[in-house]
């Protein structure tokens, strides 16, 4: 009994700095990647051309899975309504960080907008351009995330009354009014109406520069901030509060007997998330450069939805595999099947513009209707429970050892 | 006054008759599976897409037959193959599976419209223009509700005086009891897809009629719009679709007509959450309640 | 002898639609008491307890609890015409109680379900710890941040005390519905236990349970009213479960009250006899 317990938690021990390592190691590969620079048309230059996009959208779609999954897959609350935080989130971030000199040109069909100041500019003027940038941009990210919460309490009171069928329409309906409200002309000068917004902080502003050289450290911000956020939903969900989730997931009537108050807990799910969807959206604007409301449809929604399902749902690592996964195909891996040929030797004609989302479409059926607990169903990957099946195989083999002497 | 709201009211009318064609799919899956069919707006779309390559080989007298055919084949494949494998799987499960159905047939049509918009043929009596108290529109916009109303009428018929119908009433009533008195649940969930898939055809017929090409996201929005229609009226009844889909095809013309066009898709869901607010279970619907 | 009501039913009255399924009951349960409520299939037992729990509101009357009002309601609204109740006029301006369930274990009433509703996907410990959320003295940020490690703490010290008091230690890793049938009722009422409740409303503890497993019931249910000092209101069909271990009983029959008293004179009541056997039509 003692002897099992010590042996945990020297494992547990073990295993908690081995991930602190690998994650170490992760961070300084990423930054490496980022500052290579290979010679263009090279096979290693093409490939770390889709290789940066890939991992930092992967990043990203990692955190807006795991925020889905904390509502769908953890809480039970089937919404549909990611699309108008993460559109929320978006704006918010974009709003607050195109530099002040530029607003005439991005607002030119409202007067230059409503809001004159950028706050990453104001703190590049008293920290330097790099320390600036990164804090402001940091400082818009979490005004993206508050935002999306605040409508995310407002949609919340009348909308998590609803069953769940209901609430899932519902939150869809109040993304699509979202999505018309930011498009609409009357809120021009703030929202642009249904121009663009750009030359917001991007993920190319993170840089430090010295002298001559450029380190870039785009990469290593998007993995930051989505672990740092990842890593939050994870110790919620660990905690208590994560239990009264699951609790009401697995039986509001029993959980609302034992005391946990739905309407609070399922608020605090929702906004939570919310704010996560919006810090999500905030990176996704980094990333594409440019924002816009129209592509922020249901399509979005359900696009993330199916990823968490490809994970497992009620998997935080799951979410973040099948994200990673999801990206390089739909981006990368399976792009030779809308290229016209097979690797470029023997002409397929049937391999043309979308056929890779139709293969894609047909591969998630696959896995929607057979294996339906996804990758990872329930469970997460962790480096203990790594350790701790490879330690009870070698048990267990000791064990069958033994058993052949005494034979 | 009247000569400037009329052509919006008409096209109200004619939509809402499209939308409610589209809105008895959704609520009878909806009542007899407890499923929302996020597919059925997309088979809507093929329907469209259908018709544009048979018109553009075929004579109209056998596309159209073709096109209500070809809809119905389609309903009855996706429930096959894609509802049928998880009858006993969570509720959540068969909803993604709906979602990952209307994932694929947009793929399937993106791939092969190559993304272009496919020019939708004009049906030769249907697009003819007519006169109605000194507003000009389309024939179609008069056949709409009257088409609407007879099939309908005719639906009910069905479900009320045939077997079959009987046989979907005891399903939506009760899933397990209506397979222990020995209804063949299998065939009345077929009928209920092909039945559902086969007023999405005509709807489409008529709806596309008024827009000049098919997109693959076409299906999406109509479809949405429908099934808010399905719960404004109560989701399961059938007059409450129908009553629902012209409240909001009027609704959303009435604000095009008042210049507030931005809004005109988003005024369907404030409707929609209205309604829940104040009767979650819609006009028509019956009330449920949960056994403790 | 007066002693203390810890809950009291006042003219209760469910109605649903035209149907009343609760009619004028008015019982009271006192300080360390065992009371049953029994009565026929669809007599209303069950929708008495959950106007007492809060899942529903009454239609008219209220509920005390230690002598508060903790719902309370008089017909309103359409109810209003279609009242087919007593008292229609008696709370009219009483001001109306509407509490969520989890208001009213808050306060100190806990119960289990006549058709076990454990956490499925949840462990027997997980069960038991979830429960303890409520009484926790922490924020969602404290939690997840873990700066009220103390009370997580305590809220598991606690857990693993309660499940060795009611033998559940040794299953505590398993999935609660991998429970056998006798154990997944105890571990429901160790549930139950974890809110820290003074009155305990058990549904049925015994269904489903063989003679042996009932009278071992008896024993339990006695062990944890001393032990937690518990005041126990149950509603159960096993008559010699009841007979052995009720103080008092109330019989309902078709959502009326119509015998209350000890078990001897609940048995010899002619009322509760028809009630349970039937009457003749032809005498």
């Amino acid at each position: 009994m003692n002897k099992t317990l010590k042996n945990t938690s020297t494992a547990d021990r073990t295993s908690k700095y081995v991930t602190i390592v690998i994650i170490a190691v992760l961070y300084v590969v990423l930054m490496v990647l980022d500052n290579l620079k290979a010679t263009p048309g090279s096979t290693f230059g093409k490939i770390l051309t889709m290789l940066i996009p890939v991992l930092r959208k992967g990043a990203i779609y990692s955190l807006l899975c795991v925020s889905m999954n904390l509502l769908n897959g953890f809480t039970g609350l089937f919404s549909l309504g990611q699309a108008g935080f993460m559109l929320i989130g978006a704006y918010a971030y974009a709003i607050f960080s195109i530099p002040a000199g530029d607003h005439a040109a991005v607002y030119q069909y409202f007067e230059g907008g409503a809001i004159q100041f950028s706050i990453p500019e104001i703190l590049s003027g008293v920290l330097g351009n790099t320390a600036g940038s990164f804090l402001g941009a940091i400082i818009c990210i979490l005004i993206a995330g508050v935002v999306a919460a605040v409508f995310a309490a407002l949609i919340g009171i009348p909308c998590l009354r609803f069953k769940s069928d209901y609430l899932a329409i519902a939150t869809l309906g109040f993304a699509e009014i979202i999505r018309a409200f930011f498009q609409w002309d009357g809120l021009g000068r703030i929202t642009n109406g249904s121009n663009l917004l750009r030359k917001y902080t991007s993920f190319s502003d993170m840089k430090i520069v010295a002298g001559e050289t450029t380190v870039k450290f785009g990469t290593v911000f998007v993995f930051l901030i989505a672990m740092l956020s990842i890593l939050f939903i994870i110790l919620l969900i660990n905690s208590s509060y994560g239990r009264a989730y699951k609790a009401i997931r697995d039986d509001e009537v029993a959980a609302e007997a034992m005391g946990i108050n739905l309407f609070k807990h399922k608020m605090q799910a929702f906004v939570i998330s919310s704010f996560f969807a919006g810090v999500g959206g905030a990176l996704l604007a980094m990333y594409q450069t440019t924002v816009n409301a129209a592509p922020f449809k249901s399509a979005m929604t359900y696009e993330i939805l199916l990823m968490v399902v490809i994970g497992g749902i009620g998997s935080v690592s799951g979410s973040c595999i099948a994200a990673f996964l999801y990206i390089a195909c739909n981006e990368w891996w399976l792009r030779f099947l809308d290229s016209g040929s097979l690797f470029g030797l023997v002409d397929v004609p049937f391999f043309r513009d979308g056929f890779r989302k139709v293969v894609f479409s047909v591969i998630i059926m696959i896995i929607v209707l057979f294996f339906s607990r996804g990758i990872m169903g329930d469970k997460e990957l962790s480096l203990k429970g790594v350790l701790k099946k490879r330690q009870r195989k070698k048990e267990a083999k000791a064990a069958q050892a033994e058993g052949g002497d005494a034979e | 006054m009247i000569a400037k709201y009329l052509p919006y009211l008409l096209a109200g009318i004619s939509v809402g008759g499209q939308y409610a064609l589209i809105a008895i799919g959704y609520t009878m899956v909806y009542g007899i599976l407890r499923l929302i069919n996020f597919a059925h707006g997309d088979v809507f779309m093929i329907a469209g897409l259908v018709m544009v390559y048979s018109s553009a080989s075929l004579p109209m007298y056998i596309a159209i037959p073709l096109v209500l055919i070809a809809t119905m084949i389609l309903g009855f494949v996706i429930e096959r193959v894609a509802y049928r494998p998880l009858r006993s799987a969570p509720r959540m499960s068969v909803m993604i599976s709906a979602i990952g159905v209307s994932y694929l047939l947009q793929n399937c049509a993106l791939y092969f419209t190559g993304g272009l918009p496919q020019t939708y043929p004009a049906i030769p009596w249907l697009s003819r223009s007519v006169n109605v108290l000194g507003a000009t529109t389309k024939m179609v916009t008069v056949v709409t509700p009257v088409l609407t109303l007879v099939l309908v009428i005719v639906l009910v018929m069905v479900i009320k005086y045939t077997k079959i119908g009987m046989a979907m009433r005891a399903v939506s009533k009760d899933f397990e009891t209506a397979q222990l008195m020995g209804i063949k649940i299998i065939s009345v969930l077929s009928m209920t897809f092909v039945i559902g898939c086969f007023l999405a055809a005509v709807g489409s017929l008529l709806y596309f009629t008024n827009y000049p090409s098919v997109i693959p996201t076409s299906g999406s929005m109509p479809g949405l719009k429908a099934f808010v229609a399905a719960v404004f009226g109560g989701i399961g009844s059938i007059p409450g679709a129908v009553i629902g889909a012209f409240i909001i095809g009027i609704c959303e013309n009435i604000i095009k007509a008042l210049g507030w066009t931005t809004f005109s898709d988003a005024f369907t869901f404030v409707l929609l959450i209205v309604v829940l607010l104040i009767r979650p279970t819609g006009i028509f619907g019956e009330k449920a309640t949960d056994k403790v | 002898m007066s002693r203390e009501h810890v809950l009291e039913v006042e003219n209760v009255t469910m109605q649903f639609g035209g149907v009343v399924a609760v009619n004028n009951l008015t019982m009271e349960v006192n300080r360390d008491e065992i009371v049953a409520l029994i009565g026929p299939n669809g007599a209303g037992k069950t929708t008495a307890f959950n106007c007492i729990t809060g899942v529903y509101q009454p239609t008219n009357g209220i509920v005390r609890f230690e002598g508060q009002p903790i719902v309370v309601n008089h017909p309103r609204g359409k109810m209003k015409k279609e009242y087919g109740g007593q008292n229609a006029e008696l709370y009219v301006n009483e001001k109306t109680l509407d509490p969520t369930p989890d208001e009213i274990t808050k306060l100190g009433v806990a119960r289990t379900f006549q058709n076990i509703r454990l956490w499925k996907s949840m462990t027997v410990y997980d069960n038991v710890l979830t429960a303890k959320h409520m009484r926790a003295k922490q924020s969602v940020f404290s939690a997840t941040f873990r700066t009220t490690r103390k009370e997580e703490e305590r809220m598991r010290e606690e857990t693993e005390k309660l499940l060795k008091e009611q033998d559940l230690w040794d299953v505590r890793d398993d999935l609660a519905t991998s429970l056998p049938y006798g154990q997944q009722r105890r571990l429901e009422i160790a549930r139950a236990l974890a809110t820290e409740p003074k009155l305990l409303l058990l549904d049925e503890p015994a269904a489903g349970m063989n003679p042996q497993e009932t009278l071992e019931l008896a024993a339990f249910i006695h062990d944890i009213r001393e032990k937690y000092q518990l005041t126990i209101l149950l509603i159960e069909h096993h008559m010699d479960l009841v007979m052995n271990i009720s103080d008092r009983i109330y019989v309902l029959d078709f959502g009326s009250l119509i015998a209350q008293g000890t078990p001897d004179e609940v048995q010899n009541n002619q009322r509760v006899i028809d009630a349970y056997l039937g009457v003749a039509e032809d005498e």
